[in-house]
């Protein structure tokens, strides 16, 4: 047995393939974007094969093209959409917590009111009240996610604000801004850090979800939820390339970022080092 | 008299990370001997953090998955195994544990104490178990979180009394009780002695093992330092600086406090461990490891302790 | 007894009001939509065709010229006395829509509920007793797949590979195409049902599993469970005698608190499979500005979630002796 090669180490080599894969689709999406609207009706419903490793469409696009810039979207998406709703947790989760009673009650109580909405009705009615496109999805997907979050963000705040060493520093005379600056954020942060990581694959398939259902991006953008809503109507006639190749790549990506998420929380969490 | 209970050089040791991403082994025990005869309370004392629960847990065989042992366990003369202490557990061998979160919260406590067996002699023993330590029968339809810190221990004594067990293992069975409520908790140590079985109470707590006490060894960062009867304690006889210090530090003896901390797990390489805190210190002291040996009352491991010894 | 009617009754006035605070934000979110519901329903073409009158006429059929107060304050008074409305779509009552679409979901969600609760905690308890093990890598790694997994791609995988494929059953709809109502047989529909009730559980399994997982994994790693060791109870019993009872506790909360979820799926299974449900109806309502009717599935699915959480209190006060104790010392 290599004695450096552990857990750990491999936890932070794994991290780091998997954030250069995610980029190298996000790049290859960007770079194929315009490929991928090319039409061409002599090449099209053709199963995959080496000039077509995803096969094409019925308007003769490359699917492994179009798939490439869906999920390089679904993945910018994501990013923009998890950070506005961490930032928003994050705030209204501290909040809660430092602003006395009736601004916790008042948070709670909107908290628990966006977790009775079924998530899904939530995207949808948020896409709606932006107009539904691009708006509408980053709208709905980074405006339902705070609520679970926040609560957490809560929980930990309240449970900081009593620690021992914290009391303590009030009691010395330490100003309320300079124990948060200190004290809270740098342990809040790492804290945030691992949220915005696991708030990845949430944000990217609810943004597949919605768009899937026609409340996200308009039909000419190549998302994921587009191709494989279109690939509905293609499966009765045998055409299983169009559905199985998108989907399975969406999972991989989506995987990809919860593997990230879980090796971020590994590394910097002690207890886990065990299991 | 063959010891119910004899470990020799036993050390317990586990996987840990020093940085990021280095590992190694970490001996939180390291080089533990004893023994316990039948009718004997021995008393195992140290700090918090000397590695006092995982010798219970490595003699009943119920170490972490993570955790290695090493050196010879010997139960009534024969060497205790994984399968041995399993087969064992729970009915020769009894541990009685700390307080009232080692009883599962969501079942009463006469179950629990019959392990779910059933059967009318069993009911009447359990009754009788607790009425012995004066708890009425409706201590048996209680939940753990109804019962005061007093009666949750005598409860987990319940527990090993009901078996009928040759070897006790009491770890920390008094934090939280006051004075009189503790005492009396080790006045049922003492009981269960003289009743012919062999208790093993592991405690950190110098003052209270040496009322019940017939030996005391000392534990100093997974290593035991010494081990004397305990009238060597009132009478001066103590062989090792460490015991010495923790004996005057008690509030009847001069309440005198020993300088420095106790050095964390593989924090000194080499030489005796207590060396940095010790005023008898000398160059050798610090560059082999320092030998267990026996000396007239009992063990100690030091090398001037001949020389405290004549003077 | 008395405390427990004072706490559920304390619990049901807070459903309430978040209840009406969900048809409100509901309301606004869809009254801030800056989407025209003429243009999508209509079409800009016919709008161009129609006359000035028929163009105001179509705006008062949709509310659209009425006041958001006004038309809020009259859909809850409405509301209240027991009416929500009639669907701008369908023309039908609002209320007959969501009975009959409910009752073809149910049978989905109903099944769905079940079935990944029990399977969940299965796994859940089993790879929580085993952790670090293989059965437990296995299980985990199952429940990692399925979340990742898009529910919507699930039931096109089952669809491509049961219906289309082996061809063994339906494509879609909850009955057969072209059959009047009284020839459906209860087998019709059962067959027309298995897909997307297979769907919902599969993904409702992985979450409810990891996180009994979590929960199995705490309770080995307590006290009383090394106890138990100690006093030599074997794996078997350990695991039934402690480790179920414990974990039963948090399995009932999960399982209430997984009716919010396996809605959420129905939605998106039910228009992949166009089975008639209240999901689908949602996202027809939602894709046509259907108010009335959006608004109403909304306040049902939220009644439902809202129903289950406070299920899961008054469960969870009968069944832990310690609130039980705490609430009779009151």
């Amino acid at each position: 047995m290599k004695k450096d090669w552990n857990r750990r180490k491999s936890a932070a080599v794994l991290f780091s393939a998997c954030a250069f894969v995610l980029c190298a689709v996000t790049a290859a999406g960007l770079l194929l974007s315009d490929y991928a609207m090319e039409t061409d009706f002599t090449q099209k419903n053709l199963s995959p094969s080496l000039s077509h490793l995803f096969g094409t469409d019925w308007m003769g696009r490359d699917m492994l093209a179009r798939t490439l810039t869906g999920l390089s979207l679904s993945i910018r998406i994501g990013l923009l959409t998890a950070l506005v709703s961490c930032v928003l947790a994050l705030l209204l989760g501290t909040a809660a917590a430092t602003l006395g009673r009736r601004v916790d009650a008042c948070i709670s109580w909107c908290v628990d009111l966006f977790l009775g909405i079924p998530h899904i009705l939530l995207v949808m009615l948020l896409s709606l009240a932006f107009g539904k496109g691009l708006a509408g999805v980053v709208a709905g997907v980074s405006l339902s996610h705070w609520p679970a979050l926040a609560r957490v963000v809560r929980a930990e705040v309240f449970q900081l604000r009593q620690a021992p060493y914290l009391l303590a520093a009030e009691k010395l005379g330490v100003s309320r801004f300079a124990v948060a600056r200190r004290h809270l954020l740098p342990h809040l942060l790492a804290q945030f850090l691992t949220g915005l990581i696991l708030q990845f694959p949430h944000a990217i398939l609810h943004e597949a979800s919605i768009t899937f259902l026609g409340f996200g991006l308009s039909p000419e953008q190549p998302a994921v939820g587009i191709i494989l809503s279109e690939s509905m109507r293609y499966l009765t006639t045998g055409k299983w390339w169009l559905a199985l190749f998108p989907g399975l790549s969406l999972v991989l990506v989506v995987l990809l970022f919860a593997r990230m998420g879980e090796r971020l929380r590994q590394m910097g969490n002690p207890a886990s080092v065990h299991q | 008299m063959e010891p119910i209970l004899s470990v020799r050089n036993l050390s317990i040791s586990f996987t840990q990370y020093t940085s990021k991403t280095r590992r190694h082994r970490l001996h939180v025990i390291d080089d533990l001997s004893l023994s316990i005869e039948a009718g004997q309370v021995v008393a195992v004392v140290g700090a918090s953090g000397s590695g006092k629960s995982l010798l219970a847990h490595g003699i009943l065989g119920i170490l972490p998955y993570n955790a290695f042992l090493e050196g010879s366990i010997r139960y009534g003369g024969e060497a205790l195994d994984q399968a041995r202490a399993a087969r064992l557990r729970g009915k020769e061998i009894v541990l009685v544990p700390q307080g009232v979160t080692y009883l599962d919260p969501l079942m009463k406590v006469g179950p629990q104490i019959r392990k779910g067996r059933r059967g009318k002699p069993l009911l009447d023993r359990c009754r009788a178990v607790l009425a012995r330590y004066g708890l009425g029968p409706e201590v048996e339809d209680a939940y753990p979180f109804a019962l005061s810190g007093g009666m949750a221990r005598r409860v987990l004594i319940s527990t090993a009394v009901i078996e009928s067990p040759r070897l006790i293992i009491a770890d920390e069975p008094t934090p939280g009780l006051d004075a009189q409520a503790a005492g009396r908790i080790m006045g049922h140590f003492r009981e269960l002695a003289d009743g012919g079985a062999g208790v093993l109470l592991i405690t950190h707590d110098l003052e209270l093992a040496l009322t019940v006490a017939d030996r005391v060894a000392v534990l100093y960062a997974g290593q035991t330092v010494e081990e004397a009867p305990a009238c060597a304690f009132a009478a001066g006889r103590l062989l090792h600086p460490y015991t010495k210090a923790l004996y005057q530090a008690l509030p009847q003896n001069g309440f005198i406090p020993i300088p420095g901390t106790q050095p964390y797990p593989g924090e000194i390489a080499q030489g005796c461990l207590f060396a940095p805190r010790c005023d008898r210190c000398r160059a050798q002291c610090k560059e082999a490891s320092i030998p267990y040996r026996a000396v007239s009352s009992g063990y100690v491991r030091c090398l001037t302790a001949e020389e405290e010894e004549t003077a | 007894m008395k405390h427990r009617l004072q706490f559920a009754g304390k619990k049901l006035i807070r459903m309430l009001l978040l209840l009406l605070g969900v048809s409100l934000a509901a309301f606004l979110l869809m009254n801030a939509s800056p989407l025209d519901p003429l243009e999508t329903n209509i079409g800009q073409a016919a709008l161009g065709s129609m006359s000035q009158e028929q163009i105001a006429g179509l705006q008062e059929y949709w509310g659209m010229d009425t006041p958001p107060v006004e038309r809020y304050l009259g859909w809850l008074s409405d509301f209240v006395r027991g009416d929500m409305g009639t669907s701008l779509l369908y023309r039908q009552p609002v209320a007959q829509i969501i009975g009959q679409r409910l009752a073809s979901s149910l049978w989905l969600m109903a099944f769905a509920w079940l079935f990944s609760g029990i399977l969940g905690l299965i796994l859940g308890v089993t790879a929580g007793a085993t952790r670090g093990r293989w059965p437990d890598k296995l299980i985990r790694g199952y429940c990692l797949l399925i979340s990742s997994t898009p529910a919507f791609w699930l039931a096109i995988l089952l669809l491509m590979v049961f219906s289309v494929w082996l061809g063994i059953l339906p494509i879609g709809l909850s009955v057969p195409i072209g059959m009047d109502a009284a020839g459906v047989t209860l087998a019709d529909r059962l067959r027309h049902a298995v897909l997307p009730a297979l769907t919902l559980s599969i993904t409702g399994v992985a979450n409810i599993a990891l996180h009994t997982r979590e929960k199995m994994a705490d309770i080995m790693e307590s006290d009383y469970l090394l106890f138990a060791r100690a006093r030599g109870e074997s794996g078997r019993s350990i695991l039934l005698r402690h480790g179920l009872r414990n974990v039963a506790l948090p399995a009932i909360t999960l399982q209430f608190a997984s009716i919010s979820e396996i809605i959420g799926g129905s939605v998106l299974v039910e228009q992949v499979f166009s089975y008639p449900g209240l999901g689908q109806a949602a996202v027809t309502a939602g894709l046509g500005s259907d108010l009335p009717l959006l608004l109403g599935i909304t306040v049902v699915t939220a009644a439902m979630v809202f129903g289950g959480n406070l299920a899961a209190d008054l469960l969870y006060g009968a069944v832990d002796p310690r609130i039980r104790r705490r609430a009779a010392k009151r």
